[in-house]
């Protein structure tokens, strides 16, 4: 049977991907960003899984205004980097797996998450930049992707809670697929971070260290923090962090933390990542 | 009966709502035009003329012409639609960020390398740090 075995979380920002695509890591300012993923390149290394179950969110490239999925499954064979402005990112196209994204599609539908089902779309740096963190610069990703978009641009997203829930559902859905597949949950975006209006540049480190800490120890706590609290104590685009509860409501009640590194900045935003993996 | 928006108090903020998603619409729809390197070069031939394809207001057109990011998010552009603008321009998200500050690109990716604005007095309009 598949299984989950580990959950990742990271921030996604877009000059990480840049730095990455103009040879920059080793660059003053962004060294120390990179730093905090050499253990995981390494671990994940050690650690290949079959497919990345990859919560993230799009960025006004694959959803325009015209239609906005509050969660988007992605069914198809392949997922084409997506031209966000400047040219797709140079990294290679991500391989799908159409039969188990079918399966959890149907499953999660059948547990009252009312899923938008997605045979074509391109995939931006919500997506591509977390992959480019924990595997380099590969010829060609290690293993498949099923890209799962949630809406956290148009308010209200989904709340905390129902993330953790689809997560738990997630897990059933991944658990009662009939092959033998080592399957990780990623949740991306966040940290704290504003990218508009007077009060952009907000970083909270005090609340980014609150949400790590409860989100391993205590998450249905802090899948039950309302909204608004992110928006005024995270940014207004801090709200990302919801995603990072559908990779912890996919695990075990007792998780272990692998990894777990934090900076600023990035760009204008703060960089969490943590490596979880399940205890018994 | 009216919606609660419990984050209108946050200061220097504006929440991308059902309301201002409506409003917004064309002008959001404009911006993702701008995904399509044709299009691109069409805008910058003659601003005034391209934005004139869209059912915009005038206002709208005016904050783009203008170049007044806080105006276009008043006015219900979201963050990464109008990014489609200043990625044509050429310019870069921490530019983009400090003009909606009224910082210098230089003080707000100084501010940043410090740690970032700070959350007190940032948290409610009026609030002292």
């Amino acid at each position: 049977m598949a299984r989950i075995t580990a959950g990742i979380a990271t921030s996604h920002v877009p000059a990480i991907g840049a730095a990455i695509d103009l040879g920059k890591t080793q660059e003053p300012y962004w060294a120390p960003v990179f730093a905090g993923y050499e253990f995981s390149k390494r671990w994940i290394a050690a650690h290949e899984p079959d497919v990345v179950f990859l919560a993230y969110n799009d960025h006004a490239s694959a959803f325009s205004l015209d239609v906005v999925p509050t969660f988007a499954i992605g069914c198809a064979e392949q997922f084409a980097p997506a031209d966000e402005g400047w040219g797709p990112r140079p990294v290679p196209t991500v391989p799908g797996h159409p039969e188990l994204a079918a399966h959890v599609a149907q499953s999660l539908i059948q547990s009252d998450f009312d899923l938008t089902v997605i045979n074509k779309m391109d995939v931006d740096h919500g997506l591509t930049v977390p992959l480019s963190l924990m595997f380099g610069q590969p010829q060609s990703w290690p293993c498949r992707v099923i890209p799962f978009a949630v809406n956290v641009v148009l308010y209200p997203p989904p709340s905390g809670l129902r993330c953790f829930r689809l997560g738990q559902a997630l897990r059933q859905a991944v658990e009662s697929f009939d092959a033998d597949l080592d399957v990780q949950v990623w949740g991306t975006g966040g940290m704290s971070h504003q990218l508009q209006g007077p009060r952009a540049g907000l970083i909270n480190k005090a609340f980014d260290q609150s949400f790590l800490d409860r989100l391993i120890a205590e998450p249905e706590a802090q899948a039950r923090m309302p909204h608004i609290d992110y928006m005024r104590e995270a940014g207004s685009e801090g709200i990302e962090l919801v995603m990072w509860l559908i990779m912890r409501g996919a695990l075990n009640a007792r998780v272990k933390t692998t990894h777990r590194f934090y900076h600023v900045p990035a760009s204008n935003t703060a960089v969490g990542h943590l490596i979880l993996e399940n205890q018994p | 009966m009216a919606l609660a928006k419990p984050y209108l108090d946050i200061p220097g903020t504006t929440i991308f709502d059902a309301d201002l998603a409506r409003r917004g619409y064309h002008l959001n729809m404009f911006c993702m035009s701008l995904m399509k390197a044709d299009h691109r070069a069409r805008f910058k031939a003659g601003e005034r003329k391209y934005l004139d394809e869209w059912p915009m207001s005038e206002d709208q057109k005016q904050a783009v012409l203008a170049r007044d990011y806080n105006r276009m998010i008043s006015l219900g552009g979201n963050i990464y639609f109008l990014a489609k603008i200043f990625s044509t321009d050429g310019l870069s998200f921490q530019y983009a960020a400090a003009t909606m500050t009224g910082m210098s690109q230089e003080a707000y990716a100084s501010m940043m390398l410090d740690g970032g604005r700070p959350p007190e007095g940032n948290r409610y309009i009026g609030e002292k740090a």
